[in-house]
């Protein structure tokens, strides 16, 4: 069986959500400056791991409903 | 611009991915079917992205940015009229024709419906293309990661070519396509905070409003002009890009945007790897919706560097100027990736550019070794060989590719006149391609003789145009009027459009005349090769939104709507 491509895609945007995120969290406000004070690199980090997530859990879903199937 | 350890962390982790999505695909990359078609198996929503996504690279970002400083709202002409109708056409009423006949590609949709010879100058002018087109799109990659991060042109060239050419020797078309999802979903992510950050700091849409009206003051024109469309193709001289709306539907909206989505093997390619003949022709329809909502990604920054820059309003945003003194409109994307974007996102926008260059490479590169494989070498160099053979064949041709696409970005970098001349010659051969596509598909009197006739007689027709011809301001040689000067043409943009309507009328023309003169084919050979002849797939007992011709009207109501609130 093929990779599912909802499982590279979520792993990818998971793990860039989670490196965003965390370096805006520790950036401070200096970071912000150029964003017009949002700290964008925590919104946005976040809005990517959660659509990674959500990626994922379609992939398992997917998953777990062809593997219970007969072969 | 100046990254930090984390933007090469982002960066590293996707090409760490996009290389090991291909050593993942190698496991089930055993066939020649599997190397150049997925093996038939991709569903349709995966196909739909990565269609849009292989048109997608980053001149295209980087050149519909620009012409949305350059021409404002009425850049979306692009999307709205230029692509979405031709994608509805090619899902309900073109994919029947590609994906039943089981042709491996569209070339050899040309071998099935008329003959060889039509096949043949069809493959050979498509493979020379697709090398020059993934050479220029390395070129420009070098050239942009030069400004930006001063990497030598040697260094982006060799990086960019090394992990095109992994992923693809590995997983063949899969391998691409997944990619292209992926790249499609980066780009989403990666530019949409510049278009979110770039309208606050303007003032949000009326900010916008305000400022391009006072572009188009200053530029003399009405004060809608930068945010109208079709309001303001009464006449050439009422909006910036010169057209006027004859031109604009018929040559754009008509014979090259048909002749591009319809016939294009680097897109339908995506199509015939889809997992059932309604996954194909939904493929383009499913493609058409994102595409619909681009130009709120790619153009809509350019409109507000131009506003920036002419209106202020949006703190220090100034597009720098060229050594003439004009605007540099290229910088959009660049000014603004390093204006708004902190350490870390910045990465991320870096990334989605990089990604874009590499899957406009690699979209060429599969329908290259596609191409040469099954329409050159099976054709003419070795008919039977066993399918591991072809395999074979085709991963060296891969390879091949990819160093003749490096010698063109070399060639490029050198001699910028001969790429503006391969170009003009690419437009030349393509613009009477989507007459013989209609007729073969829909009149089942055209012959090969028609066909093959009318191609040369629309190349040739092109190329009497465009010599012409000329426009306002240009001098005469590439821009035209190499042979005359019969007629001026108020912009650049409007020749192309009436080049291509002429290409396409006077294919049309001598293919139904010599078609008449020659030989009709058996008809019973073309069944499922021509509309008349072919029963209809029937999609009835399927919901509704799964059927093409409910979904294509969907779509085009959607651009119509588009049209209408952007008059």
């Amino acid at each position: 069986m093929r990779l599912d491509i909802r499982i590279p895609i979520g792993a990818l945007f998971a793990v860039l959500g989670t490196l965003l995120a965390g370096y805006g969290l520790a950036g401070g406000p200096a970071l912000a400056q150029r964003s017009l004070g949002i700290d964008i690199d925590l919104w946005w980090g976040l809005v990517m791991l959660a659509f990674g997530a959500l990626m994922l859990w379609l992939a398992w879903r997917a998953g777990r409903g062809s593997s219970g199937g007969p072969p | 611009m100046h990254p930090r350890a984390i933007d090469w962390v982002i960066m590293g982790v996707y090409f760490a991915f996009v290389l090991g999505i291909g050593v993942a695909l190698k496991r089930t990359t055993r066939t020649s079917t599997d190397f150049f078609l997925s093996g038939r198996s991709i569903p349709a929503w995966i196909a739909g992205l990565a269609f849009i996504s292989a048109n997608l690279g980053a001149q295209e970002v980087i050149g519909m940015a620009a012409s949305g400083a350059k021409y404002g709202m009425a850049t979306s002409q692009f999307y709205w009229v230029g692509a979405i109708p031709a994608m509805v056409f090619l899902g309900v009423f073109m994919m029947p024709f590609y994906y039943g006949s089981r042709a491996r590609s569209v070339p050899e949709y040309l071998r099935l419906r008329f003959d060889e010879k039509t096949r043949t100058l069809n493959a050979i002018s498509f493979a020379v293309m697709t090398v020059f087109s993934s050479g220029i799109s390395m070129y420009a990659m070098a050239l942009l990661l030069k400004l930006l991060l001063g990497w030598g042109f040697g260094t982006s060239v060799a990086l960019s070519a090394l992990i095109v050419l992994v992923y693809i020797f590995l997983g063949g078309l899969t391998s691409a396509i997944y990619n292209e999802v992926l790249q499609f979903f980066l780009i989403v992510f990666g530019f949409a905070p510049l278009t979110l950050l770039g309208l606050k700091d303007i003032g949000g849409w009326h900010g916008l409003v305000a400022g391009l009206e006072a572009v188009s003051v200053s530029r003399g024109f009405s004060p809608h002009a930068w945010l109208g469309t079709w309001s303001l193709m009464g006449s050439p001289k009422d909006n910036p890009m010169g057209v006027e709306w004859f031109g604009m539907a018929m040559g754009l909206g008509f014979v090259l945007s048909f002749g591009y989505w319809c016939t294009d093997f680097l897109v339908v390619q995506r199509a015939l790897a889809a997992d059932s003949m309604d996954a194909a022709r939904r493929t383009p329809l499913i493609a058409a919706v994102p595409k619909m909502l681009f130009p709120f990604l790619v153009i809509l920054p350019g409109m507000i560097a131009i506003a920036a820059t002419v209106h202020g309003g949006a703190g220090s945003l100034q597009l720098p100027h060229k050594a003439d003194g004009s605007l540099n409109y290229d910088m959009v994307i660049p000014l603004m990736l390093g204006r708004y974007f902190p350490s870390g996102l910045l990465g991320l926008g870096l990334t989605a550019l990089m990604a874009s260059f590499m899957t406009g490479m690699a979209g060429n590169v599969t329908a290259f070794n596609t191409v040469w494989t099954y329409d050159i070498y099976q054709a003419h160099i070795l008919p039977r060989a066993s399918d591991y053979h072809y395999l074979v064949v085709g991963r060296i041709a891969t390879v091949a590719g990819i160093g003749l696409s490096i010698g063109a970005a070399y060639l490029t970098s050198r001699f910028s006149d001969i790429m503006d001349l391969l170009q003009l010659l690419f437009a030349f051969v393509n613009a009477p391609l989507f007459a013989t596509f209609l007729l073969g598909m829909f009149w089942k009197r055209a012959s090969g003789h028609g066909a093959f006739a009318g191609l040369i007689a629309g190349t040739a027709a092109a190329a009497l145009h465009q010599g012409l011809t000329i426009p306002a301001g240009a001098q005469r040689g590439i821009k035209g009027g190499w042979i005359a000067v019969l007629h001026h043409y108020p912009s650049l943009m409007a020749q192309n459009f009436w080049t291509a309507i002429w290409a396409f009328s006077a294919c049309l023309l001598v293919t139904v005349l010599v078609s008449l003169a020659t030989c009709a084919r058996d008809e019973r050979e073309l069944v499922g090769l021509v509309y008349s002849l072919t029963e209809r797939p029937r999609a009835m007992n399927r919901p509704w939104y799964a059927r093409p011709a409910v979904l294509g009207a969907l779509v085009l109501l959607g651009a119509l709507a588009l049209n209408l609130l952007f008059w």
